[in-house]
């Protein structure tokens, strides 16, 4: 078998140490001591130094040091706004799936809705918060509305995409191995998409997280978001700072899992695997 | 002489563009035959296969299998293409048991038939990898494996070998005749070089551009396994590099 070619062989081969998770805190470890720098040749600055801040995010998971109104919230407002996410990423998922595939799919679909999304797309979130407010009213709905609404459009769009570019040899050869034309979608389009699908699952769960913190200025009481709001309405910048660290580290937590998820399910692809 | 397995009587095709790729292509094949179309490039042999299958429509004329017409692609004609057009979200396996599976059979039969053609065509050791995981030489055995699975009466194969190295063309060459005999499998094989086509086939059928048509065939008599450095073998390629030539003169001229 000398035409075989093996699985792309595992790097374990030389003795190297790995240099890898040096590389990735490299970034992180200089921007927080610029930080650290800057603000303590300027005691007296706006911006709050990483211990301020450390000191905020303990005290929002444990308490014990303000004991105000944001203490010991860290994890009703992760959860309230995790729910919100998943929730309303669900629901796009749920939307943008099918008619991704309708559109991409159905000429006739195509026609109907693609000139439509083409126009509503490029309208930020954020614009639609006032109308949303009134469409839905002050509170959770409209932030799962608004949630929603940031995860829709890298689903549907990546969707579309995928199904259409489905290479047209493989419709050939599932055809002359006997699937009639009416089971192509299920035994050809629907596998070779989930790639694409996947893709865009990833984006719109990434663009949940991102949109969250404006969803939740529609007037929620409980959600990272509303505690940003909060702090800056109080100016405790640590506050919102130890906030926005929290958004990122769950937005990659979230998107790393979906990783690893997508790993497993598609093996197959190179893209993935 | 027996029943013909497929007919291609008159036919033609000509492009939406209004391209004429094919006029009055007249081809019999029988059962268990081993056919190479040659010719310059866009001479229509893909065309012609590409019909045959089913994936183009004819356009004057017509094509039969078994003397009923073929009106699109079925399972009795199974394609190797020369980009192999395996499902890369399948194993080999599975790709394999693809055919069986789409026409029904049940799952543990269909499994235990590819399992069959997966042993036939060496590729044990790759059963449960996916097809990027091959190289161009075991793909193309997958792909060839796919087609006798699915008890296709009729392999048609477009330069299947063409990407690969000349080693592993050869290796496939002896293996692809070994299969053939074994099966009875009749094949309709397209290749650009004379050597491949004197050394597969039973009938080399020569064909050439502007438009497209058959020009000329040449029973090969020559016992296999053929020895390409064989006088006779040499004698063959002579005498159908001047009918490939020839027509290149009548177009230059
Ligand atoms: N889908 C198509 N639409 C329009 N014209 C086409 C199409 N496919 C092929 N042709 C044209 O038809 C003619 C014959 O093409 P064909 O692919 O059958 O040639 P070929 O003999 O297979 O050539 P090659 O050896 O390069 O593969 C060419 O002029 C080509 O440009
Ligand atoms: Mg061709």
């Amino acid at each position: 078998m000398n035409e075989a070619v093996e699985a792309l062989p595992p790097d374990s081969a030389s003795p190297r140490i790995d240099v890898t998770p040096l590389l990735r805190i490299i970034v992180p470890v200089v921007l927080l001591l610029l930080w650290w720098i800057g603000t303590a040749l300027n005691p007296g600055g706006l911006i709050p130094s990483p211990q301020d801040v450390g000191t905020a995010l303990w005290d929002l998971a444990f308490g014990g040091i303000y004991d105000d109104a944001f203490s010991k919230m860290l994890l009703p407002d992760l959860i309230a706004s995790a729910g919100r996410v998943y929730g309303a990423f669900i629901l796009a998922a749920a939307l943008a799936l099918p008619l991704g595939m309708l559109i991409g799919r159905l000429r006739i679909v195509k026609e109907l809705l693609e000139p439509t999304f083409q126009v509503l797309r490029p309208i930020p979130v954020t614009a639609w918060l006032p109308l949303s407010m009134i469409m839905f009213g002050i509170g959770p709905k409209s932030a799962f509305f608004l949630v929603a609404l940031g995860a829709f459009y890298p689903i549907l769009v990546n969707t579309v995409f995928a199904v259409r570019s489905v290479e047209p040899r493989l419709f050939e050869a599932a055809q002359m191995l006997g699937v009639s034309p009416a089971r192509l979608f299920p035994k050809v389009v629907l596998p070779a998409s989930l790639p694409g699908m996947f893709t865009g699952l990833r984006l719109g769960l990434g663009f949940a997280w991102v949109v969250i913190v404006v969803g939740e200025m529609t007037g929620v009481q409980i959600g990272l978001g509303a505690m940003i709001m909060d702090a800056r309405q109080l100016s405790r910048t640590e506050i919102v700072i130890a906030g926005m660290a929290i958004i990122g580290v769950a937005g990659f937590l979230s998107d790393y899992a979906v990783v690893l998820l997508g790993r497993r399910l598609l093996a197959w692809s190179p893209q993935h695997g | 002489m027996t029943e013909p397995l497929l007919q291609a009587i008159n036919t033609g095709k000509i492009y939406p563009g209004g391209i004429e790729a094919l006029r009055n292509a007249n081809l019999t094949i029988a059962p268990g035959e081993f056919v190479c179309l040659i010719g310059a490039s866009g001479c229509g042999k893909s065309t012609l296969l590409r019909m045959i299958a089913g994936f183009e429509t004819i356009t004057s004329g017509q094509i039969t299998m078994r003397g009923k017409a073929v009106t699109g692609p079925g399972s009795d004609r199974g394609m190797v293409f020369q980009d192999y057009g395996l499902f890369p979200w399948l194993t080999i396996r599975k790709n394999i048991a693809f055919g069986p599976i789409a026409r029904g059979r049940p799952k543990a039969e269909a499994m235990a038939t590819a399992d069959r053609f997966v042993t036939m065509m060496g590729l044990d050791r790759f059963a449960d990898s996916y097809p990027h995981q091959l190289s161009g030489g075991m793909k193309q055995r997958v792909a060839i494996g796919r087609v006798l699975a699915n008890d296709a009466q009729m392999a048609l194969m477009d330069e299947p070998f063409g990407a690969l190295d000349a080693m592993t063309r050869e290796r496939l060459q002896d293996e692809l005749l070994t299969i053939w005999r074994a099966t009875g499998l009749s094949v309709v094989f397209v290749t650009h070089s004379l050597e491949e086509a004197i050394f597969l086939a039973d009938r080399v059928v020569v064909m050439s551009p502007g438009p497209g048509r058959i020009v000329a065939e040449e029973r090969i008599t020559l016992e296999r396994p053929r020895d390409v450095s064989s006088p006779e073998f040499n004698d063959i390629r002579r005498h159908l590099a001047s009918l490939l030539h020839a027509d290149h003169a009548r177009v230059a001229a």
